[in-house]
């Protein structure tokens, strides 16, 4: 009995080495013919990001139990840290051409890899400094209150008074973007790691036991508002490297792009794929993204039989992906994953219960006739 | 600053302090029964706007702006049957996915259906002209917003204070369950809840875009958070408590503007919800509750 579960978590960590290998092998082909596939890289590159903040969100929404919807001002925060430490010294100037540069940071320049920490460092700081005031607060004024701080980050960062620092409305230009693929996957699957470490802890437990209910865990002992802040740093420490990771993808950000719907976005990856559930989330921000263009179709006109069919024109595909959401929320609210993890067991039982399910409706069928 | 151009930019504020007064009436409503955010309520405000245009293209003021009221009503009421029926015993977060879901798809619909560039809102003559008191000079709207705030909120409390159905929603808005056993018809009242808050919105949606002139497919998506922080001002569930948390935050936005802080009036909106959340939860007019094991 013992050797035949031993012989079985062998058998799935030969599974995972081997999808790990296969991701490696397409990384590396994609590496090599990047020029060709750029497309398809841009969509997996985002949809990589996305799910580092999707995760961060989780671990906040799913796993905590606080709604918060301030994820975009911190990737705000990260993305501008990230651009400015990062832009190269020499092409400042340009990128600074209405307003000129603060002397301060005109000459502050670090790698990449230091900038997405101290990015990280940045955000984590303020949500520290956010979060005496706002955790205080329970569900929907929560979600409301770091919406609205979100919204003073952005109009901060937009404001004339800051423009030698973050270049007001014209946004930041030629940040530089990820050396290679394998970079920026792996920066990705790195930091979706240590969540999944963070959350399998000992501390990640405390966080379920607050999500579960609040006044027991309370009774129970725990800081209540202690392991709230920590959540909530340690989700802001990521969604800031999200948001610089996003800068290093995009090259050129501004401040609308980290508009509410940003945050909506990624709500939405996170609810698809199942609240609670990393893998969901992450498997949640590769359809969605991926979902978008692959819905493209519907915004170019379609013909049949020479006939133009009225509905397709530009705009099309982002209402049948919002009723597709909807759908979503209203008949599957537990997601994709619900609040179970991806497993290979897991997906032995989908496979070999998927024959069992057709033979299952075919008696259903019977019985009612 | 001279005292015409004070009182001048006073009565700016007060007029777009009445319209999100209206908006924000429906939060309070929707919140005050169902414990819900209504984030689609601003893109409602937003669809009353389109739906403006259409209808004066087509048909003489009076009838069209009858037309608006009777449509937003029923985009109102068929979202709460579609989007938040199904949930009602969902668990909290889910039926506010769900209303930031119906948001993403209405703004979605109106950028398909009406383009993303913004419309010209059409102008209604008597609104349009320009009133002239005393070194004060505003069109007639600006005039008429405050007024016809006050009211609507008049007939809403005494609706809400005399009225059987008024009644309904009270009881529904204290305790869910044992207005339900009372025998309260619970679907109705909030059906009727979403019809009145729909139709302030039209309302409000009047008032507010004969001033802007321009409408577009975002363009309700942060007066909407606004109003709802100008509800959660006034303490939520309280009609007066968001009529002023509307004027507060009409006021301060135009003054904000008219220091030449235009980029922080949105951010103001946000710090005085911070304010009111740390100092009294509850807000203005709140009623204190206590959580239950």
């Amino acid at each position: 009995m013992k050797n035949t579960k031993n012989n079985r978590t062998i058998k799935y960590k030969l599974y995972s080495l081997g999808a790990l290998l296969v991701t490696l092998l397409i990384l590396g082909f994609l590496q090599v013919n990047s020029s060709q596939y750029s497309y398809q890289i841009s969509i997996l590159e985002r949809s990589a990001i996305y799910a580092v903040v999707a995760v961060s969100m989780n671990l906040l929404t799913g796993f905590t139990g606080l709604f918060s919807l301030g994820q975009a001002g911190f990737m705000a925060i990260g993305a501008y840290i990230v651009a400015i430490l990062t832009i190269p010294v020499e092409q400042r100037a340009s990128v600074y051409y209405v307003n000129g540069i603060s002397p301060a940071i005109a000459n502050l320049q670090c790698p990449f890899w230091l900038a997405l920490i101290i990015a990280g460092l940045v955000a984590a700081g303020i949500a520290a400094l956010m979060g005496i005031p706002v955790l205080r607060l329970k569900s929907d004024y929560l979600a409301i209150a770091t919406l609205g701080f979100s919204e003073i980050i952005r109009a901060v960062i937009a404001a004339p008074q800051l423009d030698r620092i973050t270049n007001g409305s014209y946004g930041l230009k030629s940040i530089p973007g990820f050396p290679n693929l394998f970079v920026a996957f792996g920066l990705c699957a790195l930091c979706i790691l240590l969540m999944v470490l963070l959350i399998n802890s000992s501390y990640g437990r405390v966080f379920k036991a607050i999500r579960e209910d609040e006044i027991a865990a309370q009774a129970m002992g725990l800081n209540l508002f202690r392991y709230k802040q920590m959540a909530f740093i340690i989700s802001s420490f990521f969604t800031g490297i999200g948001g610089g990771l996003l800068a290093m993808f995009m090259r050129s950000i501004d401040s609308k792009t980290f508009s509410i719907n940003l945050t909506y976005d990624i709500l939405l990856i996170v609810v698809l794929g199942g609240i609670g559930s990393i893998t969901g989330s992450v498997l949640g921000a590769f359809l969605v993204t991926a979902g978008r263009e692959w819905l493209r179709f519907f915004d170019n006109p379609l013909y049949i039989g020479g006939i133009q069919i009225p509905l397709f024109r530009s705009g099309f595909r982002m209402v049948v992906f919002s009723i597709l959401l909807m759908v979503v929320v209203l008949f599957y609210s537990r997601g994709i994953m619900g609040n179970n993890e991806f497993s290979w067991a897991g997906l032995g039982r989908l496979v070999k219960g998927i024959p069992d399910r057709f033979t299952k409706k075919k008696q259903k069928g019977d019985n009612t006739l | 600053m001279s005292f015409t151009t004070f009182l001048q930019q006073c009565l700016t504020g007060i007029s777009l302090g009445g319209a999100y007064a209206l908006i924000a009436i429906g939060y309070t409503l929707v919140y005050g029964i169902l414990r819900l955010i209504n984030f689609a309520h601003g893109d409602i405000f937003m669809m009353a706007g389109y739906f403006m245009i259409f209808a004066m293209a087509s048909l003489p003021w009076y009838i069209a702006i009858v037309v608006v009221l009777i449509v937003t009503v029923l985009l109102g009421i068929s979202i709460e049957h579609v989007a938040y029926r199904p949930l009602r015993n969902a668990p909290r977060m889910s039926v506010m996915i769900s209303a930031i879901g119906v948001s993403y798809l209405l703004q979605n619909l109106a950028t398909y259906l009406f383009t993303a560039l913004p419309k010209g809102y059409p102008e209604i003559p008597f609104l349009k002209k320009i009133f002239q008191i005393g070194g004060l000079s505003a069109s007639f709207v600006t005039f008429l917003t405050p007024v016809i705030t006050l009211i609507v909120v008049y007939a809403l409390i005494t609706l809400i204070h005399k009225t059987k159905i008024g009644m309904a929603m009270r009881a529904v808005s204290k305790d869910y369950d044992t207005a339900a056993l009372m025998g309260i018809k619970i679907n109705r009242v909030i059906t009727f809840t979403f019809a009145v808050g729909s139709l302030l919105a039209a309302i409000g949606s009047i008032l507010y875009f004969t001033d802007r002139m321009t409408v577009f497919p975002f363009s309700g998506s942060l007066p909407g958070l606004k109003c709802f922080v100008a509800a959660v001002f006034g303490g939520i569930g309280s009609i007066p408590g968001a009529v002023i948390g509307g004027f507060i935050l009409g006021l301060g936005e135009t003054a904000l503007v008219a220091m030449g802080y235009s980029t922080f009036s949105d951010a103001f909106t946000f710090v005085l919800l911070i304010v009111i959340l740390l100092i009294k939860p509850t807000g203005l007019f709140g009623e204190k509750t206590t959580d239950k094991v």
